[in-house]
């Protein structure tokens, strides 16, 4: 457990050392959600309606940015030998490394949102829910993220490959999550999605590590 | 073959085995010529690694895929005979059901090839059975090919009936997302510079995305979808016309005969692409 937080705590001082690189993902997550009013139209009922589809999938897409990164850097050194040696299971540095990634991306593009659903004129109601959704789907973006990266390690044209692996395999949380936002938005419950996307986050939250932690191994050998 | 360059040679070389690896099959098991040893043995994980002998694969395999492919295009044809002019039409869609014969078939094949792929997945991740790691690659493309041909034919399917090429569905995304996690197996295992690392991240990426697999088996049962539910099941009567449901099992079976036969037919082909690699590094080797 100790190694696991030194671990997580390395991360995050890695990543407020570069703090462009942790910035740079909000940024695009921010600039890609501006761009939807220029192309369809500052109409208020049409970006409300648009808006948590808007959101979800830039954020989607923003978790996506740092992955490139996420091991490629710990590969080129041959730190990854030396965490994988360090006495945690691959699976555990997986987690850690997942964690990190929640904290410095999905952590802050959860933050960004609320401000970013208000200036897209979402309804007020849908916002709470847009958020609750948020906080598991970041969370599950992350561990599938982490596997995807870790899958891909060491692959040429890695950086496109690893959005055509993920992608298709975040598809259900993308749709329970703006699912949520829009029940709430019209007056319905959003919980069921809530709770699928619960679910999704705990059936992730084991065997996503393990995914991870096998492609490290064999990329480290 | 004996003492030939071969795949089994390439995964030897590869590694240091594990302990556990050396209990199950001894090292040189793996370096070919090995059929007196293995043939005796009673394990299933012998049994198993018997076909990782190219040499072997490659003879039982020729003597197969002929009948095989024969087999398959005659079910084929005398299905699709059936299907399209002698069945009867469907007294609310009239003669667009007939492509059903085409698009049933080819969900199944879609489906039933990503089990494939996971089982060979398992087989190389766990008992690193060279055969299986070459087969996973082979059937990636075919899966992929079956499951735009599912869509292609339910798109031509939609039009005439829902009045949509396409409807955002849980069945059809499903199948959307299960064609593009193939796509995504291919382009990953071909994208190493190191074959071995291609299978293992290979492996590792079909078994997550099996996830999908029930997804797309009870889409239509979760959600409320236009795609109709099943009618044929394992367990209750089909809910279907005994004219029209022999010649969609008999294009069925052609199907999967088919599929087969090109799976085999590629694994021959990779096999011996390997081989002929093998031969012309040891003669640049010898020369050089």
């Amino acid at each position: 457990m100790t190694r696991f937080l030194s671990l997580l705590s390395r991360e995050l001082r890695l990543s407020i050392r570069h703090g462009s690189d942790t910035l740079a993902a909000l940024l695009f997550f921010l600039l890609a959600a501006a761009l939807f009013p220029l192309a369809i139209g500052p109409a208020p009922e049409t970006l409300g309606r648009l808006a948590p589809g808007i959101i979800w999938v830039c954020a989607l897409l923003a978790a996506l940015l740092p992955l490139d990164r996420l091991f490629g850097a710990e590969l080129e050194d041959g730190s990854l030998d030396q965490l994988l040696l360090c006495g945690l299971p691959p699976a555990a540095v997986a987690l850690a490394k997942a964690a990190g990634h929640w904290l410095t991306t999905g952590l802050p593009l959860l933050l960004a949102a609320a401000p970013l659903a208000i200036m897209l004129r979402m309804p007020e109601d849908g916002i709470p829910a847009l958020l609750a959704g948020l906080l598991p789907g970041t969370a599950i973006l992350s561990l599938l993220g982490s596997a995807g990266a870790a899958i891909v390690l060491g692959a040429r044209r890695g950086g496109v490959l690893l959005p055509l692996l993920v992608l298709p395999l975040a598809a259900p949380v993308l749709i329970f999550g703006v699912g949520a936002a829009d029940a709430a938005t019209g007056g319905l419950s959003p919980r069921p999605h809530l709770l699928l996307l619960a679910a999704l986050l705990a059936a992730a939250l084991p065997l996503c590590p393990l995914a991870a932690g096998a492609a490290l191994r064999h990329a480290a050998e | 073959m004996r003492g030939g360059p071969d795949i089994t040679r390439a995964a030897h070389g590869r590694k240091l085995p594990e302990p556990a690896r050396l209990q199950t099959a001894p090292a040189r098991d793996y370096v070919g010529g090995v059929d007196a040893t293995l043939s005796r043995s009673p394990q299933p994980v012998r049994n198993l690694h018997r076909f990782a002998n190219p040499g072997r694969f490659l003879r039982i395999s020729g003597r197969l895929l002929p009948p095989l492919a024969v087999a398959a295009a005659i079910l084929t044809a005398a299905g699709f005979a059936w299907g399209l002019f002698f069945a009867p039409a469907d007294w609310q869609q009239g003669d667009s059901v007939r492509i059903m014969y085409v698009h049933v078939p080819a969900a199944w094949l879609a489906s039933s090839g990503y089990v494939a792929l996971a089982v060979c997945s398992v087989l190389s991740l766990v008992w690193r059975h060279p055969l299986a790691d070459l087969a996973a690659v082979e059937i990636g493309p075919v899966g992929a090919g079956f499951a735009a041909l599912c869509l292609a034919t339910g798109s031509l399917w939609g039009k005439p009936t829902w009045g949509a090429w396409w409807v955002w569905d849980a069945r059809l995304t499903s199948m959307l997302v299960l064609f593009f996690l193939y796509l995504g197996h291919v382009a990953l295992v071909r994208a190493f510079d190191d074959p071995q690392r291609g299978y293992r991240a290979g492996a590792i990426l079909a078994l997550v995305g099996v996830v999908d697999l029930p997804i797309i088996k009870f889409s239509v049962d979760w959600w409320n979808t236009l795609h109709q539910p099943s009618t044929i099941t394992l367990t209750g009567a089909p809910s279907m016309y005994v004219g029209m449901l022999w010649p969609l099992l008999i294009c069925a079976l052609g199907f999967t005969l088919g599929f087969a036969a090109i799976v085999t037919a590629r694994l021959r082909a990779a096999v011996m692409e390997r081989r002929i690699r093998a031969l012309l590094m040891a003669r640049a080797r010898e020369s050089g």
